[in-house]
């Protein structure tokens, strides 16, 4: 019975909230400029299906690519910072000062240096969602049990020996953990700049409707950005899941 | 006559949080080849420092270590380590955990992939005088605690050291398992032969198995006093209640609390 209702949980509060927010736009009678409800923003969606398609395949792409950047040189990074204190303590600094930097602030840099378009989505994203895939991976190296290094090193394994066998099998929960709060950082980097400076994507779009006053179909790409969104994380989420099933197990007997 | 294991006047400082802090000072100590010896003392008096000396992890401010007639100057690579964590792999399954030393070791590292079957096979027996028959294909975290550092225990073990070091092995497990894990190592060490030095802060666990007890100070620490176990073998655990056996425990008992007041 509980199971029943856990599954189907999400689905009655999802439409649950839409119901509420018909409601309150219909009782007070909320002007649709201001506040669309969402009978006007699925009808939007029905007219424009076509170009929000397209509008989203254009905002997916552009942050995969990003993405896909992102977990390469995430990786390649964190292992490097993960592997000597040193290089840790040299290069966190750095990446602090980075991260805290409103990529927002960057977009027009990169429309002066590539001009309009789908790379600086692509790098927008890319520099918004490498961040904790690299912290991540490195806090999975750094953390691991000292006793365990030196009874390898006791039989003279090389560093690359203990990073191969123990470092990096166990940073990848860290690593599965941190792509899905990537994937939807990557998100929102492409389209903060899709918004910024683009002729496509569903920032693109926004920007445009919002401009003409078309308020349903603005809300229909907030609806369309929600949904990839969820789409995105779920299929991050499930791939953690089956990569690294030991880590879910092995933490829930951790009594032992 | 030469002994297997040597520190000849080991000094070791190192840099702390508060300065310098000397843990252990003109310590000395001899185990022979295959002899059972054990490390007792009072906590912090550099144990388990001892344990990093002599696998060569850490190298002595002053004096010198020797394990095999030679002098340790980097990791030895004849010894296997075991800790009171036993510090399994969650993502290999027990026998995979066991065979890790082979996949790092020479000369089983360069053959490890070809003749994988083999060396299976040798931790699947391996496995089984310890009483983990059948246990091989299961995970860590399907495993008690004793069962996991029974699995610690074949993989210090499984590349055929002459040397086990084992740094209070047994702390974390309740008094039953514990005994149960005592006499695993003492049919182990029987059957096999190896050399072992035991850090423990367990005086019963140190004279039921031990040939040689080694009581060390409060840090900075050295070696006070040594002392032989005579009592035959192989030993029961009833020997744990004969008055011989409660004499030592006796003994090593008011040595320690010397050293503790001193």
């Amino acid at each position: 019975m509980t199971s029943t209702l856990e599954r189907l949980s999400p689905w009655l509060f999802t439409i649950g909230l839409f119901v509420a927010w018909e409601l309150v736009c219909r009782l007070a009678k909320v002007d649709p400029f201001i506040m669309p409800a969402p009978s006007q923003v699925f009808l939007a969606v029905g007219q424009y299906w076509r170009p929000l398609l397209r509008h989203s395949g254009v905002t997916l792409w552009t942050t995969m690519a990003g993405f896909a950047l992102a977990v390469a040189f995430g990786v390649a990074l964190g292992l490097v910072v993960g592997w000597s204190r040193a290089i840790y303590r040299g290069i966190y600094p750095v990446m602090i000062g980075f991260n805290s930097i409103p990529k927002v602030a960057v977009v027009p840099i990169l429309v002066v240096w590539f001009g309009i378009g789908e790379i600086p989505a692509i790098l927008t994203a890319f520099l918004i969602s490498f961040f904790p895939i690299v912290v991540n991976v490195a806090t999975g190296l750094a953390t691991m049990e000292p006793e365990l290094e030196d009874v390898l090193r006791a039989l003279g394994a090389r560093k690359m020996d203990i990073m191969l066998k123990v470092g990096i099998p166990r940073a990848q929960p860290y690593l599965f953990g941190s792509l899905k709060v990537a994937i939807t950082l990557a998100f929102v980097g492409a389209v903060v700049s899709e918004t910024i400076a683009a002729n496509a994507g569903l920032g693109f779009l926004m920007v445009q409707a919002g401009s003409n006053f078309q308020m349903p179909l603005v809300f229909a790409g907030l609806l369309g950005l929600a949904v990839e969104g969820i789409a995105m994380y779920a299929v991050f989420a499930a791939i953690e899941r089956r990569m690294t099933r030991w880590a879910f197990r092995s933490s829930m007997s951790a009594g032992t | 006559m030469s002994a297997f294991v040597e520190l000849d006047k080991v000094s070791l400082a190192y840099r702390g949080a508060s300065g310098e802090v000397l843990a252990l000072r003109d310590t000395s100590l001899k185990v022979a080849k295959g002899e059972f010896a054990a490390v007792v003392g009072p906590s912090g008096c550099g144990k388990s420092t001892l344990m990093k000396l002599v696998t060569g992890l850490v190298a002595p401010t002053a004096g010198t270590v020797g394990v095999a007639g030679a002098r340790v100057t980097g990791p030895v690579k004849l010894a296997g380590m075991a800790f009171q964590n036993p510090s399994l792999l969650p993502w290999r399954s027990v026998i995979d955990n066991v065979l890790l030393p082979l996949e790092i070791v020479e000369p089983h590292r360069g053959r490890f992939r070809a003749e994988r079957k083999r060396y299976a096979a040798a931790a699947g027996a391996l496995l089984g005088t310890v009483g983990l028959d059948g246990f091989g294909h299961r995970f860590p975290w399907e495993l008690s605690g004793g069962m996991q550092q029974r699995v610690s225990l074949c993989r210090a073990l499984i590349h055929e050291p002459a040397l086990l070091m084992l740094d209070e092995p047994f702390a974390a497990l309740d008094a039953f398992t514990r005994e149960e894990l005592w006499c695993v190592l003492r049919d182990l060490w029987q059957k096999i032969g190896f050399t072992v030095i035991l850090v423990t802060h367990d005086l019963r666990e140190a004279a039921f198995l031990a040939d040689t007890i080694h009581v060390m100070s409060a840090r900075p620490g050295r070696i006070v006093a040594t002392r032989r176990v005579d009592l035959a073998r192989p030993r029961d655990l009833s020997v744990c209640f004969e008055p011989a056996f409660v004499d030592i425990v006796h003994d090593l008992r008011g040595r320690i609390a010397e050293v503790r007041q001193g």
